[in-house]
């Protein structure tokens, strides 16, 4: 792999840039790779659309910004609605089932969708609905080692917290590896 | 000297720019920071407040801009390392007491999170056009030293850079960013302490009573005076002699005025940082700083692809301008082409410099996002033809 374009939207304190920041770290420092993240966002706090761009590559990564996203992550339908037009024709886009409304895309966009909000509130905690995301979308994607992803959610997460998200994060993995599963057998 | 241990978060870490320039800064010894919140800049602000409890620093967020530079400039003459940072609005407050750190010598450090502009512009977006703004913003003549990161990991070098020309020079010194890098988040590797070289202040060796805070006589950079040793000593924005007393006429203010410039006039050799690659055969040759250094590198690829000779000088240093070298290669080249994220500011230097010699390009930008790579390589084609 040379490089691989991600984007993830949502909106603003569902932990958007965190998943990002994860996903560059486990690239970056736990894969020897090289990864920037850079974020989109409005002068508001929280509640509006926002956005975080990973880039990953195995040399430097000079532009900085995402152009044509191999793989989008929609945590909310404003963000879906927002970025699915820039999605080239073969793409992965991952989405929270229950909060996205998915519109036909062309035969070689796979998407794979997951209730993460309602996974992570039986997990006890529904702000884990990000780290859920990204334990799914390591799955389906297949960008980063299930390992490197792990690591990155352990040392980024608030400190006493590390054991729900890795939970979190394995139950979105395993959901993600079943769908692929049934996928690949009805292909 | 050598960083201090405790200062230096030694190992590799995920940061975003602004973080990075803040980790860089206290690995400094930067003990003081006095700031007002401003995007883009605040993550720096954020990173020093958290931070600073655990190693004896003092944070203050102060009433505005204004405060602040004013604040730094106190605790500099008060023994410590200080710093803060800021975006375009901020920057214009801070102009006047900017001045006076100029003119008080100084040592500090500001960094400017360049945002779009002018006014309130574009609080998220990035922008590189306050780079005249920092080297003529306050009023008066004078010289400064502004550095531009390219990168976290750079954000994080420069800082201690700054820290150590500021020291060197006694002068404050800008740390020109942008938002695009101080909101990227990249790996910084942050080397063990001891592998960091810090400058640090000149105090005087005189007896209070004998010595002067501005003792320029005897001395390149003339060394300051401690405080809390019993040194009684007046500092003032007027012009001054080396008591540090006003004096109001026109001999004292060129020797004032003048011997403060021709400090760093005399050393741009050793201020002047410039990363050269393939200069020496170019046809053209591409400038850049910041940002826009990092996003040409495409462009020129795909030039010397096409078979274009291209060399490039990236700026580490923006100001003092490296007057002497594009003099030297506009005289060997057929054009020289600057990539800045304004609608022409540092490329005005370099024409000056150029002198009609070479073909002098622009390839702007009004902010908002980084240049696209296809717009600097079409300007590279057509100065081929």
């Amino acid at each position: 792999m040379a490089t691989a374009e991600i984007r993830i939207t949502g909106f603003g304190g569902q932990g958007v840039v965190l998943c990002g920041y994860i996903i560059g770290k486990a690239a970056s420092i736990f894969n020897e790779q090289h990864a920037t993240l850079t974020q989109s966002f409005g002068p508001e706090a929280r509640g509006s659309a926002c956005s975080a761009q990973v880039v990953v590559s195995d040399s430097r990564v000079l532009y900085p910004y995402v152009t044509s996203p191999q793989v989008l992550v929609a945590m909310s339908n404003d963000g879906y609605q927002m970025h699915r037009k820039t999605m080239p024709d073969e793409s992965i886009i991952v989405y929270e089932k229950e909060l996205v409304k998915l519109e036909k895309h062309g035969p070689r966009v796979k998407t794979f969708g997951i209730p993460a909000t309602r996974i992570a509130e039986e997990l006890g905690r529904k702000i884990v609905l990000n780290i859920v995301m990204l334990g799914f979308f390591g799955a389906v994607a297949d960008v980063l080692p299930r390992e490197a992803l792990r690591k990155a959610v352990e040392s980024s997460v608030p400190s006493g917290t590390e054991e729900l998200n890795l939970k979190a994060f394995d139950r979105g993995y395993e959901y993600g590896l079943e769908l692929k599963e049934k996928a690949e057998l009805r292909a | 000297m050598k960083a201090k241990s405790e200062n230096v978060l030694t190992g590799a870490h995920y940061l975003d720019g602004n973080h990075a320039s803040a980790e860089g800064a206290i690995a400094a010894g930067c003990k003081f920071f006095a700031g007002y919140p401003i995007t883009p800049s605040t993550e720096i602000a954020e990173r020093v407040a958290r931070r600073f409890p655990l190693i004896g620093g003092v944070f203050i967020q102060m009433e505005d801009e204004l405060a602040s530079m004013a604040a730094i400039l106190g605790a500099a003459w008060g023994g410590r390392k200080s710093m803060s940072c800021t975006s375009g609005p901020g920057f214009s407050l801070m102009m006047e007491n900017f001045g006076l750190g100029i003119m008080l010598e100084t040592p500090c450090v500001l960094v400017n999170v360049q945002r779009g502009g002018p006014s309130t512009g574009l609080p998220t977006l990035p922008g590189q056009a306050d780079m005249m703004q920092a080297r003529w913003g306050s009023h008066g003549d004078y010289e400064i030293i502004a550095l531009a990161p390219d990168s976290p990991q750079e954000s994080f070098e420069l800082a201690i850079h700054a820290f150590n020309l500021s020291e060197k020079y006694r002068t404050p010194v800008l740390v020109m960013t942008d938002e695009c890098v101080g909101h990227m988040t990249e790996k910084v590797v942050i080397p063990p302490a001891e592998e960091i070289d810090l400058v640090e202040r000149l105090y005087t060796e005189k007896p209070p009573g004998e010595a002067q805070p501005f003792e320029w006589s005897n001395y390149d950079i003339p060394p300051m005076l401690p405080v809390g040793k019993g040194y009684k000593f007046h500092i003032t924005g007027l012009t001054h002699d080396e008591r540090g007393y006003p004096i109001i006429n026109a001999e004292a203010q060129d020797e004032n005025v003048r011997r403060v410039s021709d400090k760093i006039k005399r050393h741009t050799d050793d201020i002047i940082w410039l990363e050269e690659k393939d200069t020496d055969d170019a046809e053209i040759i591409m400038m850049a700083y910041g940002i826009s250094s990092r996003v040409m590198q495409p462009a020129i690829a795909r030039a010397k692809q096409d078979g274009i000779k291209v060399g490039q000088i990236k700026m580490v240093t923006v100001w003092p301008f490296p007057e002497k070298r594009v003099r030297e290669l506009a005289g060997k080249v057929k054009a020289l082409i600057m990539v800045e994220m304004n609608l022409g500011q540092v490329y005005y230097e370099m024409e000056r410099c150029a002198a009609g010699k070479c073909q002098t390009l622009l390839v702007d930008h009004a902010g908002g996002t980084v240049h696209n790579p296809e717009v600097i390589y079409n300007a590279i084609k057509e100065a081929a033809k």
